[in-house]
């Protein structure tokens, strides 16, 4: 398969950016996206072009760092998928693609398509976390925890952070994020004793990071690649306004 | 607290939800009256001549629901402008997955229907815009807001005006309605589908209570 590639490339923060065009040839339609750009990268290391930067890690769809607005959607038109999960039978030969990095305040561009993304990070510094005496893990029965919670919690936990949910927001917000960093421990027995002050702390850490507020469009819930509800933004809502009256 | 409260992106978002909903509530109401228009001149008239003549309570609506609607109209400009700041470099191509047209375009219908208000205020409480149709008196010696709502309608540009801000309006609804139990907190995986069509047909409810009156008007049912 051939494509024509529109790619954001930028030399440095400071850099000012444009879109570039490349073509791409003989690319089995069993590529993940990621591998079409390698072969890209590949291509331009022989020309003596810089390659293009992009975040990866572990290419199997678990660690989050693959992070690429694909012709206008976060991780391409695949659902519940990563971009390196995305293969290339998902598109049409001769296809134009157009690659861009995530576009946020608070995700500034470090180079080409690779962002800042510690924000999200500050934002689990916050709160999104329990404080425990580490040591030999605990008896596995010790505490009991109904099935439905904790698939529940799981489901939110199943987050990997790859911020496609502020990427494809209209307005840039986190609030998918972390509304699944605060549900999945306000629903365990571990989380309880810092449940109020954690979900304060950490929604005013996302409101500090400069990132946008949630108008309920879903567009994040619809790209997400762990399929994250939108109802765990109405659990951290329902959460932060229980700690605030109290 | 409250500047903690109001500073935050999640309380704000609870104050938009609980002004938009006393502001919907009102709007129900104010269908629900308005319709006895259909059941003649004198249900009409002496309704709003009830209303007139309790004058403790009517000034104090108003100066609440005006309240509400400022604090509507602040928290949501205020969130707004933040969301633009939110992303200041654009994509290059836009593309949209689910969100609807309705919710991408609150802020705009939400400034028309501001438009609309005004100028519904100017027509029919303050006589500007139609001294013409203000002054009537029916047979009782009561205003003759009967007579005043049809005459006015009669005219097309009037009508038409109307009919364009029920639109208006029902697409702002259709949103805000289905809105309110996300950023309250209340909803759930269960209830999420129950509270979107809920708003939705609300939203459709008021459109058809409220454009049947000019619509009415126009083709000779309401004389
Ligand atoms: S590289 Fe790890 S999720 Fe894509």
């Amino acid at each position: 398969m051939n494509f024509r590639l529109k790619i954001w490339r930028q030399r440095s923060a400071e850099d000012r950016g444009r879109m570039a065009e490349y073509p791409v040839k003989d690319v089995s339609p069993d590529m993940s996206f990621l591998e079409m750009l390698d072969v890209l990268n590949e291509d331009l290391t022989q020309k003596g072009e810089e390659p293009l930067a992009f975040e990866h890690d572990c290419r199997e769809g678990i660690c989050g760092a693959c992070s690429l607005m694909i012709n206008g959607i976060a991780h391409g038109p695949e659902r519940a998928a990563t971009a390196c999960q995305l293969h290339m039978r998902h598109f049409k030969d001769g296809d134009t693609l157009t690659v861009e990095p995530w576009r946020a305040k608070a995700f500034p561009v470090l180079r080409d398509l690779v962002v800042d993304r510690s924000a999200l990070d500050r934002i689990v510094q916050a709160g999104g976390f329990i404080s425990v005496n580490t040591g030999s893990a605990p008896e596995a029965n010790g505490l009991l925890i109904s099935k439905e919670t904790s698939e529940k919690a799981m489901e939110a936990a199943a987050c990997i952070g790859c911020g496609a949910c502020v990427a494809s927001c209209k307005n840039a917000s986190a609030m998918l994020f972390t509304a699944a960093k605060v549900s999945h421990l306000a629903l365990l027995p571990q989380g309880q004793p810092e449940r109020a002050a954690r979900v304060k702390k950490m929604i005013a850490r996302m409101d500090e990071e400069g990132f946008g507020n949630c108008t309920n469009q879903y567009e994040c819930e619809a790209v997400c690649p762990k399929e994250i509800s939108v109802s765990f933004i109405a659990r951290m809502n329902r959460e932060y306004l229980k700690a605030q009256s109290t | 607290m409250c500047k903690e409260f109001l500073g935050s992106s999640v309380g704000r978002k609870a104050v938009v939800g609980v002004t938009g909903f006393i502001l919907f509530g009102f709007v129900v109401v104010h269908t629900l009256g308005n319709l006895q228009i259909f059941l003649g001149r004198d249900p009409l008239n002496a309704y709003a001549y009830k209303l007139q003549s309790l004058p403790w309570l009517l000034w104090p609506a108003r100066v609440f629901l005006l309240a509400v609607l400022l604090v509507h109209l602040w928290i949501s400009l205020w969130l707004a402008v933040e969301n633009r700041r939110a992303r200041p470099t654009p994509y290059v191509f836009k593309d949209t997955v689910q969100a609807t047209l309705a919710s991408r375009t609150m802020v705009m219908t939400g400034l028309i229907i501001l438009l609309f208000i005004v100028y519904h205020l100017l027509h029919f409480t303050f006589g500007a815009t139609n001294p013409e149709f203000f002054h009537l008196t029916d047979a009782k010696g009561r205003h003759d807001v009967y007579a005043m709502v049809v005459l006015s309608y009669r005219n097309y540009w009037i009508s038409g005006t109307y009919l364009l801000a029920m639109f208006f309006l029902c697409l702002h609804l259709s949103h805000g309605v289905s809105s309110i139990p996300q950023s309250l907190g209340w909803n759930d995986e269960r209830w999420d589908p129950l509270f979107k069509w809920a708003g939705r047909a609300a939203a459709l409810v008021i459109f058809m209570g409220n454009s049947s009156m000019p619509l009415a008007a126009v083709v000779g049912i309401l004389k």
